[in-house]
């Protein structure tokens, strides 16, 4: 790793303004990523600004027809919250019991990882993203692979997602890291149908529309027949984009089975 | 460079880090506890594993700094008082649960980790649960078993 200084602001505030004055200074949520990341040397800030003391950006919270995750809430914690069950399942099957209990929902949001997890339940759960600045619609916020609308000295506070009435989120793990070698996340909110596919595109999470298109005319596995996505899907050793579009038509058929 | 602060199985300790500094390299280097190991200090292999505020996480996927003013235990604090080897421990070497032993620290902590919020955890839920921690000999069977055994199960047809 190269040098830097690492700053533990107690204030929401003083963690924005930290950003500002120090123009390659980098945030850090719970460092499951960024840490390897520092280690190989593909980063190199001048400053971390750890969230880990803001209280505020931690824990959950729900009314009648949201859940509201602070940022700095980490995956177990959201695992072991079972008011949408589909989101506490997914938390509870990323990484390993380490790795949940350091890695955080805003920090898995902010990187945009292709293959990450949350990206797809924000996506197709049709989240907002808090940040300090401004409330951004999960339709709007990812914007390819690693990327994302937020600014840079803006950092995310909180996800709130709209509960529901079926969801359900099915990945085929890659074995080694499990991250998605491809997920699919489906809701259903009264007529209104959410398909999101992480880990397969080379534009990152996306939602499938014509799967949305067949299951809001037929909720059910069988009217994804024949479905594949368009769009470049990624090919590397672990599959080809042919394989991996095969798994996405899969992987919704399972999920579609299990809301 | 700032000095950092906290709790290493129930001792209050203090030595100077720097910001890049992980927990693992202070835990092994500013304070000479190298039962913490290091394996792929890549976040993968889990044998660096330790508790932090009870919690299970990799001591070289964090920074020494986030652990100010935290209670960290080490596999040092697994031994009981008399420095007998702890319940964890022992269900190990009764059953074969290492071979080199150089994932061990991480697997007791591990298995430390899960006993405490789920006191009869199933077989499955032990290989679950161990998803994080890497072993290179012994394919794991025994290692199951020794946590079944920790728990007060029968191992006689566990992870058979």
């Amino acid at each position: 790793m190269y040098e830097f200084d690492i700053k533990s602001p107690s204030k929401l505030g003083k963690a924005v303004r930290m950003l500002r004055k120090h123009e390659d200074a980098q945030v850090l949520g719970g460092g499951q990523t960024l840490i390897p990341t520092l280690k190989q040397r593909l980063a190199a800030p001048s400053v971390l600004v750890s969230l880990a003391k803001i209280d505020k950006l931690k824990g959950i919270s729900s009314d009648s027809g949201t859940v509201t995750v602070g940022a700095g809430t980490c995956h177990a914690d959201v695992a072991a919250d079972d008011t949408i069950s589909a989101l506490s399942a997914l938390a509870g099957g990323i990484g390993d019991p380490a790795v949940r209990n350091r890695g955080t929902i805003g920090g898995s949001l902010a990187n945009n990882d292709p293959s990450a997890c949350y990206p797809a339940a924000a996506l197709g759960l049709g989240a907002t993203i808090v940040t300090s600045a401004r409330d951004i619609a999960a339709d709007d916020y990812f914007q390819g692979l690693f990327e994302t609308a937020l600014d840079e000295t803006e950092i995310i506070t909180s996800v709130t997602f709209p509960i529901p009435d079926a969801a359900a989120y099915v990945k085929f793990d890659q074995p080694a890291s499990r991250f998605a070698l491809v997920g699919v996340f489906v809701s259903r909110k009264g007529s209104d149908v959410r398909v999101a596919v992480t880990g397969a595109s080379e534009d990152g999470v996306f939602r499938w529309a014509g799967a949305e298109e067949a299951l809001s005319a037929n909720f059910a596995p069988e009217a994804l027949d024949g479905l594949t996505p368009s769009g470049d899907m990624i090919g590397d050793i672990h599959g080809s984009p042919e394989y991996r579009a095969h798994l996405v038509g899969v992987m919704a058929k399972r999920a579609v089975a299990a809301c | 460079m700032a000095q950092v602060k906290m709790t290493v199985n129930g001792k209050a300790v203090s030595a100077p880090a720097e910001g890049r500094m992980l927990l693992s390299t202070y835990l092994r280097e500013a304070l000479g506890m190298t039962g913490t190991h290091v394996g792929c200090d890549t976040g993968q292999c889990g044998v660096c594993a330790v508790h932090v505020d009870g919690k299970l996480v990799k001591s070289c996927n964090m920074f020494a700094a986030e652990a100010e003013g935290a209670e960290v235990t080490t596999v040092e604090g697994m031994a009981n008082e008399d420095g007998s080897l702890g319940a964890i421990q022992q269900a190990f070497q009764d059953h074969h649960g290492l071979q080199c032993g150089f994932c061990t620290p991480g697997m007791v902590m591990a298995a430390s980790a899960l006993l405490k919020v789920n006191s009869k955890p199933t077989e499955a839920e032990v290989r679950a649960h161990l998803s994080g921690n890497l072993c290179r000999c012994t394919g794991y069977h025994n290692i199951v078993k020794a946590i079944m055994a920790a728990s007060g199960q029968d191992v006689a047809v566990a992870a058979e």
